[in-house]
């Protein structure tokens, strides 16, 4: 700059700007911030090399230490399930049943399988397990196949209507909408709403109820749970309480499907779901008279 | 005279002026032994508070004063304080805050002059530097000679003793957070957590540093606090002034005899400036520089007596006083002094809120409920039709001994209640738990409503049995369809 000048008050040069008398002084970056300056870009250098940084056409260099944040990741994830081995070695040998013997082994198991609902279940019955129509509510004490431990593990390792699973756990109600008039379904229906006290309910229903329905639901429909048969007494409807849902149910039954969680999921993780459902307060006692020699026989096959 | 000159008559400027060394002078007299008093008090409580024990029987520490990090808690003496009653320390430092401005109002700067651990600690040191180095003079002489071998081993000395009080003081810290005997010997054994030996080794560095080298200039520079108690001083406020109507113009004792009358009753010693911890000239008026230590006080008083002058040419007064004072009149009576309304006003915010703390110490429960409803689902209809909810109960236990406590349903006569550890047919209107020592008992409870009840609110009540019986509620609501059938 061609208007450069010694500064006297301050003994310094001056940038060679002027606007109406002011001029800036150009002081020379303190030493320190000068040094500290340097030591960074030495240091950017150096991590450059050391950890992943510069992309390239393929992929970015990889670094000399070799580090990856997924690489961390598998790390920690692995010191978690070696942290959590023995925990899962017990659960995996504790019969279900015999869980709640171990109030902390139970507990270990609830919290695991509330992670594990999160993941695999909410999508049909909600992050809440409440459900919604057509998929059961998992808080409520109304169990289509069983509320107890055991029988839960069983219908989460099965499934319900899964194809191609041979012990999963099948129902099916058959269609009325050809075998019975229209007539006679909305007095099959009022005789169903009056046994929970929805309706009055008439002589003409309560037979066509006995001739055709009391086989699996039983002569008071209190349903059956060897043929998952719901109960029709209570205040609970998978599809819906009102009067056309009922008689839909009748006409035309819809069947839901629930996955067999065995091939997906691990013996552990399923023991832990049932764990958590059981919790969520409708689960029943298990009783030995309950355990079905089929089912253990499935079970060890 | 160009522009830079007139703004920066010493350019090229720096921004900070070059630190003179200070180097105090001893002296003795009711205002150093005070000092003494006070270091020796002061340090004391520190070094030794964390030693104390305190028996609170088997399920809590036996710390009389410890706060405990780690399990949220804070001890002293018999007040334990959960997270949540936080407000107490709140409380005493707002009361620590007032009493600040009471104190300064009343006596000006006595925090700084005598309990601030800055003035303790630098107090500390500068008595290291008369011990290993000797006096002002010598300690001068010595800063002024050229390095030899004998200035070498005398400062290696002095800093030596410098870092061991360092550390001593970074060492008693930690002992505030846990148990002092368990983690001194953690420490020694490297045992105790990094933050510990982190804490200890921050806390060395900055006694050494701040008390070793920094000293006056944390005050001069670093410390808000004297530049706020510029605001809260005023006229009436004690401070330690140099009483120029008495003591100018300042002359030598023989000047004075060659001309009585002409001079002041100040000499020109020199002594208040030599025995000043931050060197500043008193002479000057009242300056962010001056501590209030009073030790120039002490050294005035003693020359006065020495020359047969009345004391007190340098002394504590107020500067209304001092106007008083040299047009001829009266110092107003001490008590006149410290009683006023400014004073009084401190006094009465800062005691009330003493007193509101002990009132709420004295009444406060040590029993707490807090309820959580589940929302998701807010309420579940069973197959009979009665509706029930849960919640998530919470029972906090703060005695260190396990009490039973029972909770109970108020205002919903129609429901029943049960927790996740019994099953629906025992289903009561009250449930007794124990709840072990200085511990929150989440409980899971489900209330069940017959069928046709409607949304409503109702409280759960917890009394803690036993001799002294306590009560806590939580209110809550019940959610139910708008439709149950």
């Amino acid at each position: 700059m061609a208007n450069r000048r010694l500064d006297e008050a301050t003994g310094t040069e001056t940038v060679g700007h002027e606007w109406d008398g002011i001029e800036e002084l150009d002081t020379p970056m303190p030493r320190w911030w000068l040094w500290t300056f340097f030591a960074t870009v030495l240091f950017a250098i150096g991590y450059t090399i050391a950890y992943p940084a510069w992309p390239l056409v393929e992929k970015g260099t990889e670094g000399v230490l070799g580090w990856t944040s997924r690489g961390d990741f598998d790390r920690e994830m692995q010191l978690e399930r070696d942290g959590r081995a023995a925990l899962f070695a017990q659960l995996a040998t504790t019969p279900i049943e015999r869980l709640p013997d171990d109030p902390a082994l139970m507990r270990a198991a609830v919290s695991g399988g509330r992670a594990a609902f999160k993941v695999n279940c909410v999508q049909c019955h909600g992050s809440g397990a409440a459900g919604s129509a057509g998929y059961p509510n998992l808080n409520d004490d109304d169990w289509l196949w069983g509320g107890d431990l055991k029988t839960i593990e069983y219908t989460l390792l099965h499934g319900i209507r899964q194809p191609g699973v041979d012990a999963t756990r099948t129902s099916l109600m058959p269609a009325f909408g050809g075998a019975l008039s229209a007539d006679q379904i909305a007095q099959v229906t009022d005789h169903i709403m009056s046994l929970s006290g929805k309706s009055k309910g008439d002589a003409a229903g309560a037979q066509l109820f006995a001739d055709n329905c009391a086989a699996c639901h039983g002569p008071a429909g209190t349903g059956n749970r060897e043929l998952g048969a719901p109960n029709l007494a209570d205040a609970i409807w998978l599809y819906g309480g009102t009067r056309e849902s009922i008689g839909q149910q009748i006409r035309q039954p819809r069947h839901g499907v629930m996955p067999a969680w065995k091939h997906r999921l691990d013996p552990v993780t399923v023991r832990m779901l049932a764990a958590y459902v059981h919790s969520l307060g409708g689960g029943e006692q298990f009783l030995e008279v309950a355990a079905n020699a089929a089912d253990q026989a499935d079970e060890q096959r | 005279m160009s522009s830079v000159e007139r703004i920066a008559p010493d350019s090229p400027t720096k921004l900070f002026a070059k630190r003179q060394p200070v180097h105090p002078r001893r002296i003795d007299g009711p205002f150093r032994r005070f000092k003494w008093l006070v270091m020796f008090v002061t340090l004391t409580i520190y070094y030794g508070t964390p030693w104390v024990r305190w028996d609170r029987g088997p399920y809590a520490p036996d710390q009389a004063v410890l706060i405990d990090l780690a399990n949220r808690r804070f001890y002293m003496f018999g007040i334990e304080i959960w997270p949540q009653e936080f407000y107490f320390v709140a409380g005493l430092l707002i009361m620590a805050g007032v009493g600040l401005f009471l104190v300064t109002s009343a006596v000006g700067r006595a925090w700084c002059g005598y309990s601030c651990p800055q003035t303790v600690w630098t107090d500390l040191f500068q008595h290291v530097d008369r011990f290993v180095d000797g006096d002002r003079n010598a300690r001068m002489r010595l800063d002024a000679a050229p390095w030899s071998a004998g200035k070498a081993a005398r400062r290696v000395g002095k800093w030596t003793i410098y870092l061991v009080i360092a550390f001593w003081t970074g060492g008693a810290w930690i002992m505030y957070f846990a148990d002092a005997p368990t983690l001194t010997r953690d420490f020694w054994s490297g045992e105790a957590a990094p933050v510990a030996y982190g804490t200890v080794a921050v806390l060395t560095a900055t006694t050494f540093w701040l008390g070793g080298f920094m000293r006056e200039q944390v005050c001069l520079y670093m410390c808000p606090w004297p530049r706020i108690q510029g605001a809260l001083i005023d006229e009436r406020s004690l401070i330690v002034t140099y009483k120029d109507w008495r003591g100018e113009p300042r002359g030598s004792v023989k000047k004075a005899e060659k001309d009585p009358g002409a001079l002041g009753d100040c000499i020109d010693c020199n002594l208040c400036v030599a025995v000043c911890p931050t060197g500043y000239d008193i002479r000057k008026g009242p300056d962010v520089a001056c501590i209030t230590c009073s030790l120039c006080i002490d050294a005035c008083d003693r020359v006065m007596k020495e020359v047969g002058r009345p004391r007190g040419l340098i002394d504590y007064a107020t500067l209304e006083d001092c106007r008083n004072e040299a047009a001829g009149g009266q110092p107003r009576p001490a008590w006149r002094t410290l009683m006023r309304p400014r004073t009084v006003i401190y006094f009465t915010i800062w005691a009330g809120i003493g007193l509101a703390l002990l009132f709420a110490l004295g009444t406060r429960t040590h029993l707490g409920i807090s309820i959580e409803p589940d929302r998701n689902p807010s309420f579940m209809l069973l197959s009979d039709g009665s509706v029930r909810n849960a919640y998530i109960v919470k029972l906090r236990n703060m005695q260190s001994r396990p009490r039973w406590v029972q909770l109970d349903l108020k205002g919903f006569p129609a429901a029943g209640m049960w927790t996740d550890d019994m099953s629906r047919q025992d289903a009561a209107r009250q449930i007794v738990r124990e709840v072990p020592p200085d511990t929150t008992l989440p409980l899971r409870v489900y209330v069940i409503a017959p069928a046709g009840s409607r949304p409503q609110a109702f409280d759960f009540a917890a009394t803690a049995q036993g001799e002294r019986p306590e009560r806590a509620a939580g209110a809550t609501r019940f959610e139910a369809p708008e439709d149950t059938r």
